[in-house]
């Protein structure tokens, strides 16, 4: 973070915000102009910040989240009053669900008009309340220092998630503002860093004394980049791991030790594991319903359960913890780390291993999607990121794709956001501009933000689009198909566009592939070829994502093991 | 089962909404509020009455220290406290019932404050037992218009 200058006086209220975002170390705005934060705009010329211009502010935030899940900063999004302001809901919604630290910044008009319902009005802060950590509404400029300090703490530490500060328009363009000290202001702030002694020498007790225990990591390894710590823990007592949708990277996926994601769409190893061990260490997770399949109280019902997360109120939510631990997972686990005795778990790796199967043999002349995954896997570098959309893909993407390190797998979980994947590949490219970003997405999903193709194109961001085209909304499909007696309903897309045409329109180079001995060929194409690409893959609509453990169901009963 | 939690929280616009809002999105159930600024002016203290078993409460409480605007949350209900209604209740008199009701006003120590030919207005102070007591013996009087603030409570301290 850029150290903190002294200044008395500055020309505007917007001059401020930007010299204030500079002090936390801010680089790059995704923002979207308009009339409510022309002063914004105009005082963004005079700064040293990159901004980066969407062609709509959902991929703003999404962006700037996706920002922040690649770096570990804190991303900053911009948009104006109104329809600006409430376009960036989706994306709120996306990063306040996976904990990812933003700060949104949305014009508002003039205080002399709030409330009267002028032009490009709309309470942000009210509509937002629910899926914000925090939010602002700045009614004198010269608190704009406190505030933006307080949103980036409040935004980046215990559990983080998005703050929004709503900016006036006269607030702005005061001019001659004389801030007050940037100082913290919060009494009643408070979060959870280590966790408490004597249970951590319990958790350390029930883990000795386990016969058959699992490891369940989730999206909070991650945030506290606890990833080292967890390998390390993991190698000492040699317990298996089961990560979620979020914990994809907690651990490389290669580890011996790794069984997969667990629940809805978890691998046959790790359902069966979690099903059946006496303890269930759950670390950085809230037992969310795709890993319970919504059943808290017959998840892992024969285990102890050790639950260590940042947010006392995750703990006892859905499931009751014998040994709960607040605190950040990184201290946690370094300190369950000093003490631990390896528990005895020979025989219990003996049964897991009936339960790693090889899957069956694909037919090795159709073009499937595990097929393009897998190849991918193979050709990408170790530190590629993978930035998906939702649906199938997604799926597909998180049980075949070898993710090795934390921050490289960026996807919507806990919201589950179509239209998330190329704008997160933006973000993510523009965080990490060395590294090969691969988006993985569908027909459907993709059309919901096709138009930031041109973001790509003027941003110079050479990201690989890998378009599962199926022609239908696949998961909805898969749904109908499975639980509705195949009565399909509105998931035919049948006039889709040609998909290499729309990325010729916006200057991008496509390539369709429609054979499983393509592949190979069209990622290496993709991979050297310098700027942005779209391979469209033709694949069957009849593909579906197994294993499935359909809703309500205990996670042991498995359709299409 | 009720509880009665103090909520401690800054005495800012907006923040009501933000207690309430989490109230109405996580599917709890007020019974009562009250909220009024402290002996501290940048202070307000929230008495919340809140109907639920002992995993909702904990859940309630955890999520509103959860605020950033809320400095404190107690539960009271196994504390031993005072507590405190305080109610308005407007009833219809006659002349051959007047003298009755005075009497009734009396034995729950209320005291009248309005008086008019055909009604009294009478201001009852206690626990929500006793305003519930008073409120039904007066009921077949003919009540009018009823007011109760909802519950405000305080521990006890050792004297």
């Amino acid at each position: 973070m850029a150290k903190e200058k002294e200044k008395t006086t500055y020309s505007t209220g917007a001059a401020l915000l930007l010299e204030s975002l500079v002090n936390q170390g801010v680089e790059i705005i995704f923002g979207y102009p308009g009339g409510a934060v022309l002063p914004i705009y105009d005082a963004l010329l005079n700064t040293s910040i990159r901004h980066v211009l969407p062609r709509h502010e959902q991929t703003a935030v999404h962006a700037a989240d996706a920002y922040a899940r690649v770096s570990g900063e804190v991303g900053v999004c911009l948009a104006t009053s109104g329809p600006g302001a409430t376009n960036l809901v989706t994306g709120i919604a996306t990063a306040y669900m996976d904990s990812v630290p933003i700060v949104v910044l949305t014009g508002q008009v003039p205080t002399s008009l709030l409330g009267t319902d002028s032009f490009q009005e709309v309470d942000i802060a009210g509509i937002t309340l629910p899926i914000t950590k925090h939010s602002y509404i700045v009614k004198d400029p010269r608190d704009i220092p406190r505030i933006v300090k307080e949103a980036f703490h409040i935004a980046s530490t215990g559990r983080p998630g998005p703050v929004l500060i709503d900016l006036p328009k006269n607030v702005l363009a005061e001019e001659n503002v004389v801030p007050k000290p940037a100082e913290l202001d919060l009494p009643s702030y408070k979060f959870f860093t280590k966790g408490n002694a004597g249970q951590i020498e319990e958790a350390v007790r029930v883990i000795k004394e386990s016969e058959r225990p699992v490891l369940y990591a989730g999206g909070g390894v991650i945030t506290a980049e606890a990833s080292e710590v967890l390998q390390e823990v993991v190698e000492i007592t040699n317990i298996p791991v089961v990560t979620t949708l979020m914990g994809i990277g907690s651990m490389p996926s290669d580890h011996p030790n790794v069984l997969g994601m667990v629940g809805m769409h978890g691998t046959v190893a790790a359902n069966h594991a979690v099903n059946d061990c006496d303890l269930l260490i759950a670390v950085g997770v809230r037992f969310d319903d795709r890993v319970t399949s919504g059943l808290g109280q017959r998840f892992a019902t024969n285990a102890k359960i050790i639950h260590i997360d940042v947010d006392p109120a995750e703990i006892g939510k859905v499931v009751r913890a014998h040994v709960p631990i607040v605190g950040s997972a990184k201290l946690v686990l370094e300190e369950i780390k000093e003490n631990l005795t390896p528990p005895k778990c020979e025989e219990w790796w003996t049964r897991i291993r009936t339960w790693i199967e090889e899957k069956p043999q694909e037919d090795p002349n159709i073009l499937t999607p595990q097929a393009i995954i897998k190849e991918l896997g193979n050709i990408a570098k170790d530190d590629a990121i993978v930035t998906t959309d939702v649906g199938q893909h997604q799926m597909w993407a998180a049980q075949g794709y070898p993710v090795k390190n934390p921050r490289h797998f960026i996807t919507s979980a806990g919201l589950g956001t179509m239209g998330f994947g190329l704008p997160a590949a933006i973000g993510a490219q523009i965080a990490a501009p060395d590294k090969q970003v691969f988006l993985v997405t569908g027909d459907g999903s993709f059309q919901m933000s096709i138009q930031e193709l041109a973001t790509t194109v003027q941003c110079d961001l050479p990201v690989k689009i890998i378009l599962m085209n199926n022609g239908v909304l696949g998961m909805v499909r898969q749904l109908q198909k499975l639980f509705l007696d195949e009565r399909y309903s509105q998931i035919q897309l049948k006039d889709n566009p040609d998909f290499i045409k729309v990325a010729e329109a916006y200057g991008i180079k496509g390539i369709r592939v429609t054979e499983v001995s393509q592949i190979r060929q069209a990622l290496e194409d993709a991979i050297n070829h310098p700027g942005p690409i779209l391979l469209d893959f033709i694949i069957s609509e009849d593909e579906v994502v197994t294993p499935m453990v359909p809703p309500g169901k205990k996670l042991t009963e498995m359709l299409g093991r | 089962m009720q509880h009665t939690l103090v909520v401690l929280v800054e005495n800012n616009p907006g923040v009501l909404t933000r207690v309430a809002g989490l109230f109405a999105r996580r599917a709890y159930n007020i019974s009562s509020l009250t909220v009024c600024q402290t002996e501290n002016p940048a202070i307000s203290r929230m008495t919340i009455v809140v109907d639920g078993d002992d995993t909702v409460i904990e859940q309630v409480m955890k999520q509103l220290h959860k605020l950033v605007v809320v400095h404190k949350v107690l539960d009271l209900t196994e504390e031993t406290v005072v507590e405190r209604e305080l109610a308005l209740v407007r009833v219809k008199v006659k002349s051959d019932t007047r003298l009755e009701i005075l009497q009734i006003v009396d034995v729950f120590r209320g005291r009248v404050v309005d008086m008019g030919r055909t009604n009294l207005t009478v201001e009852l102070t206690g626990d929500a037992e006793k305003i519930d007591a008073f409120v039904r013996t007066i009921r077949p009087f003919g009540l009018m218009e009823l007011v109760r603030t909802g519950k405000i409570a305080m521990t006890r301290l050792d004297s």
